[in-house]
C-alpha cells in the first residue's frame, strides 16, 4: 500500500457521504461508507448491490449520496459497474465523456459478495474491469433480519441458525473470500477494518489508483450491532479486537505478493496476539459458546494464519 | 480505423447477422456478450466488426445473462448506446433484469431470435420465452423478415430513446434467425443522421451527480409504476411516426401490424412471426382460390398492444382465428395473443367467434395445410375454444 495518508490530519476533509441517512446507530458499515466516500473522492461512480448500505441510503426523495449512484439488484453490482466502467470507456474514445477520469467503484455486503454475488464478481476480476470492489462485512444478511450468509462464522447464531437443543448455530465455517478474489490473479486485494481509519483510506486509495491496472477488492470489517447483538458503544472495539485477536487479519494482497499490516504483522506469533475469547464474549450471537467450542474456533485460526505466514513467504 | 459504409446495398444476411449490421450502422457503444443458441452468431458477428475496427465499441464477455443485462444496465445509466441478445433460457435467466430495465427507463435495445424454454431441453423455435417477458415494461417488435429484422432495430433506438423505455426486437428463432435472405442495407450515416444522440435527461455522471435505483415507500412506489405504465402506453403514437418516418428517409416502412388481403376478407388468421405469417399468406391464397374470401394479420408492435389497429383490421370477419406459438399454461386461453384480442374485444364491446389455435411450439412445423384447416374451420364451425394443432394426442 501506498501511504497517502500518514497521519489523522491528512486525511481527506470533504464529505461526500450525507447524514440523515437511517443506518443503525453505531452502525460499522456507516463509518466504512463516511471513509469510502471521502477518500475516493467526487469523480467516481458508485454501484451498490441491494442490502443495508442500499436500503438505508436511499429512500427516495431522499438521498445520502452526492456521487453519481445506481443501485440495481442484489446480485449483479458487479455487472453493472462493468457496465459503467465499459460505458466510461467508450465515451471517453468517442469524445462524448466530459468528466475526466472517473473512477467505478463497488459497495455491496456479504450476502451480495460470499453469495449470491459470487458469480458476478467472478465475471468482472476475471474480465480485469478497472473497477474497486468493496465488499462491508457484517457476518451475515443483516437487512433481512440476521439470516446466515456464506460469511458467518461458525457457531455463530442468526435467526436461521438458531441456537437450538439440538443444533446451536452455524454448522460450516466461514469463506474465504479474500482466497477466491486472489485466485482471479488481480492487481490488488486487501482486507481492512472500520477500527484502522489511517489503514483503510491508504488501502482504498491504493486500491483506487491500481485501478488503472485492473481489478482491485477490499473486504472490510464491519460490526453490526444488532445482528451480533452488543451495545452501540462498542462497535470500534469489537472491531478492533477483531484485529488483535487475529480473527480478522489485516493483510494486502499486492501484485502477487501478500503483506501483513499492523498489528497484524505481528501476529504470526500467536502470543501477541489477545485472547480470541476477548472477542467473542462481547457478542450476543457467541453467548451460547462452550470452552470446548471455543477452542475448536481457534484451532481453525491458528491454521488460518498458518497458512497466511506460507503465503506472506512466497 | 472506422470503415463506415456510405451506400446502400444488397447484402445476403441471416436475421441475426441482420441484427449485427444494423447494430454497427446504429454506433453502438458497450455490448454485452454471451452465447446462446439461436442467438449466438449476432454476438459472434459483431465481435468480428469490433476486432476489424468496422465498430467502435466495447464488448463485454460476460459470464451469464444476467450479467449481460445487467452491464448494460450499468452501460445505459452512465449514457452510452448499449446492445445485447438472447433467447430462451438466457431471457428467463435476465428476467428479473427486464423489469428493472424498463422502471429505470434506460433506452437499451435488445434481440430476442425467440426459443422454446425448458423443459424438456429444446433450442427450436416458438415464443414461450418472449411471451414470458411480456408484461415487463419493454417496448416488444415480432419481425417476419431479416430486411424487417434490420430495420426494426434501427427504430428500436429512435423509439427507445426517445420515450426512455427499453426496446425488445424478437423474430423465429432458426427459421429466421438462421434464414439468408436479401437484405438492403442503409447508408450508415445516413442511419446515424436518423439516430442522433439524444439528450438524455439523467445519467451516471459526476458533474451531475443523481442517485439511480432508490428505495420507495408505499408513499411513492405507486407513482413511478404508474408513470411507466402510462410512458409504454405513449409509446404507440412514437412507434408509429418513427416507422413513418424511416419510410420517408429510407424507403421501406411496416406499420404497427400488417394485414394481407384483408380488405375484404370474411375470415382471418391474425397471428406473429415470420414463420406462422408467411405460411398463413399462403393458406389464405389457397383459400381464396377455392372461394374463402380469407386474410391474415400479423402482429408487429407487440407492446404496448395496438388495440385500436387490430380491432379495426378484424371489423369486416365473420369469424377469425389467433394463432400462437407460446403455452400459458392454467390460462382461461393458452394463447397469449388469443388472451390480449379477447380482452381488447371485451373492453371495446366486440364479440365475434374467435379460435385460439396452439402451434409451432418447439418449431413442430406449421404446414400450409394446417392454415388452411383453420380457415376451413372458421367457415364451417365457427366458435369461441382454444385448438392445440399439429400435437399427437
Amino acid at each position: 500500500m501506498k501511504l497517502y495518508y500518514k497521519t489523522l490530519k491528512d486525511l481527506p476533509r470533504e464529505e461526500l457521504f450525507a447524514p440523515g441517512h437511517r443506518m443503525c446507530a453505531g452502525c460499522g458499515a456507516a463509518i466504512a461508507m463516511r471513509w469510502i466516500t471521502k477518500t475516493i473522492g467526487p469523480n467516481a461512480v458508485i454501484a451498490n448491490a441491494t442490502g443495508c448500505v442500499e436500503v438505508t441510503t436511499t429512500p427516495y426523495p431522499e438521498t445520502a449520496w452526492m456521487h453519481p449512484y445506481i443501485h440495481v439488484a442484489f446480485e449483479n453490482s458487479a455487472a453493472v459497474a462493468s457496465g459503467v466502467e465499459a460505458a466510461i470507456k467508450a465515451l471517453k474514445r468517442k469524445g462524448m465523456w466530459d468528466a475526466g477520469d472517473t473512477k467505478v467503484v463497488v459497495i455491496a455486503g456479504d450476502g451480495g459478495t460470499y453469495d449470491i454475488g459470487l458469480q458476478s464478481l467472478s465475471g468482472m476480476l476475471e474480465r480485469r474491469h478497472g473497477v474497486l470492489y468493496i465488499l462491508y462485512d457484517n457476518e451475515a444478511y443483516m437487512n433481512t433480519g440476521i439470516q446466515r450468509s456464506g460469511s458467518t462464522p461458525k457457531y455463530a447464531w442468526t435467526t436461521t441458525t438458531p441456537v437450538g437443543t439440538a443444533v446451536k448455530g452455524k454448522i460450516q465455517w466461514k469463506k474465504d473470500i479474500m482466497g477466491i478474489v486472489t485466485a482471479h490473479r488481480v492487481p490488488y486485494a486487501a482486507t481492512a477494518s472500520v477500527a484502522y481509519i489511517l489503514d483503510m483510506v491508504n488501502k482504498i486509495k491504493t486500491a483506487l489508483e491500481y485501478t488503472e491496472e485492473g481489478p482491485t477488492f477490499l473486504h472490510i470489517y464491519a460490526p453490526c450491532v444488532p445482528g451480533w447483538r452488543y451495545p452501540e458503544n462498542k462497535t470500534v472495539e469489537i472491531a478492533r479486537l477483531a484485529v488483535e485477536t487475529g480473527y480478522f487479519p489485516l493483510y494486502e494482497w499486492d501484485h502477487g505478493k501478500l503483506k501483513l499490516n499492523p498489528p497484524s504483522s505481528n501476529h504470526l506469533d500467536k502470543s501477541k496476539r489477545k485472547p480470541l475469547k476477548e472477542y467473542l464474549k462481547l457478542q450476543g450471537r457467541f453467548a451460547h459458546l462452550t470452552e470446548q467450542e471455543i477452542a475448536e474456533i481457534e484451532k481453525e485460526l491458528d491454521a488460518y494464519w498458518e497458512y497466511l505466514g506460507k503465503l506472506a513467504q512466497l | 480505423m472506422m470503415q463506415i459504409q456510405k451506400t446502400r446495398w444488397v447484402e445476403a444476411l441471416t436475421g441475426n447477422y441482420a441484427t449485427a449490421y444494423a447494430v454497427k450502422a446504429a454506433d453502438v457503444d458497450v455490448i454485452a456478450v454471451y452465447p446462446i443458441t439461436p442467438q449466438t452468431t449476432i454476438v459472434e458477428k459483431l465481435s468480428e466488426f469490433v476486432a476489424n475496427g468496422e465498430l467502435n465499441a466495447e464488448l463485454i464477455h460476460v459470464e451469464s445473462e444476467h450479467s449481460a443485462l445487467s452491464a448494460v444496465v450499468g452501460a445505459s445509466a452512465a449514457g452510452a448506446r448499449v446492445f445485447t441478445a438472447t433467447s430462451s433460457q438466457g431471457l428467463e435467466l435476465a428476467h428479473e433484469i427486464l423489469h428493472i430495465a424498463s422502471a429505470m427507463r434506460l433506452p437499451i435495445v435488445m434481440a430476442v431470435p425467440a426459443r422454446a424454454i425448458s423443459a424438456p431441453i429444446s433450442i427450436h423455435n416458438d415464443y414461450g420465452d418472449v411471451m414470458n417477458a411480456r408484461d415487463t415494461g419493454w417496448i416488444i417488435y415480432i419481425a417476419a423478415s431479416a430486411q424487417e429484422v434490420y430495420d426494426t432495430i434501427i427504430q428500436a433506438y429512435r423509439v427507445a430513446e426517445s420515450v426512455n423505455l427499453p426496446a425488445m426486437v424478437a423474430y423465429d428463432g432458426f427459421l429466421l434467425s438462421h434464414t439468408v435472405e436479401p437484405v438492403e442495407l442503409n447508408d450508415e450515416e445516413e442511419v446515424r443522421r436518423f439516430l442522433p444522440r439524444p439528450v438524455r435527461p439523467y445519467t451516471l455522471n459526476p458533474k451531475r451527480p443523481v442517485t439511480m435505483g432508490p428505495l420507495a415507500s408505499p408513499d411513492w412506489y405507486y407513482e413511478f409504476k404508474y408513470q411507466q405504465a402510462v410512458a409504454l402506453k405513449e409509446t404507440y403514437k412514437v412507434a408509429k411516426d418513427v416507422d413513418a418516418l424511416y419510410g420517408e428517409k429510407f424507403g421501406r416502412s411496416y406499420g404497427v401490424l400488417e394485414t394481407y388481403k384483408m380488405e375484404d376478407a370474411e375470415y382471418a388468421i391474425v397471428t406473429y412471426g415470420g414463420a406462422a405469417f408467411g405460411n398463413a399468406k399462403a393458406a389464405a391464397d389457397i383459400a381464396r382460390e377455392r372461394g374463402t374470401a380469407a386474410g391474415v394479420v400479423r402482429m408487429r408492435l407487440y407492446r404496448p398492444f395496438p388495440t385500436m389497429d387490430l380491432l379495426k383490421a378484424l371489423e369486416g370477419v365473420k369469424a377469425f382465428a389467433v394463432l400462437d406459438r407460446a403455452i400459458m399454461f392454467g390460462s382461461p386461453a393458452e394463447g397469449p395473443l388469443y388472451k390480449d384480442i379477447a380482452t381488447a374485444m371485451f373492453i371495446h364491446g366486440v364479440d365475434k367467434p374467435a379460435v385460439g389455435v396452439i402451434h409451432g411450439i418447439g418449431q413442430r412445423t406449421m404446414y400450409v395445410e394446417d392454415m388452411y384447416k383453420i380457415y376451413t374451420m372458421l367457415r364451417e364451425n365457427p366458435r369461441k375454444e382454444v385448438v392445440f394443432m399439429g400435437v399427437r394426442i
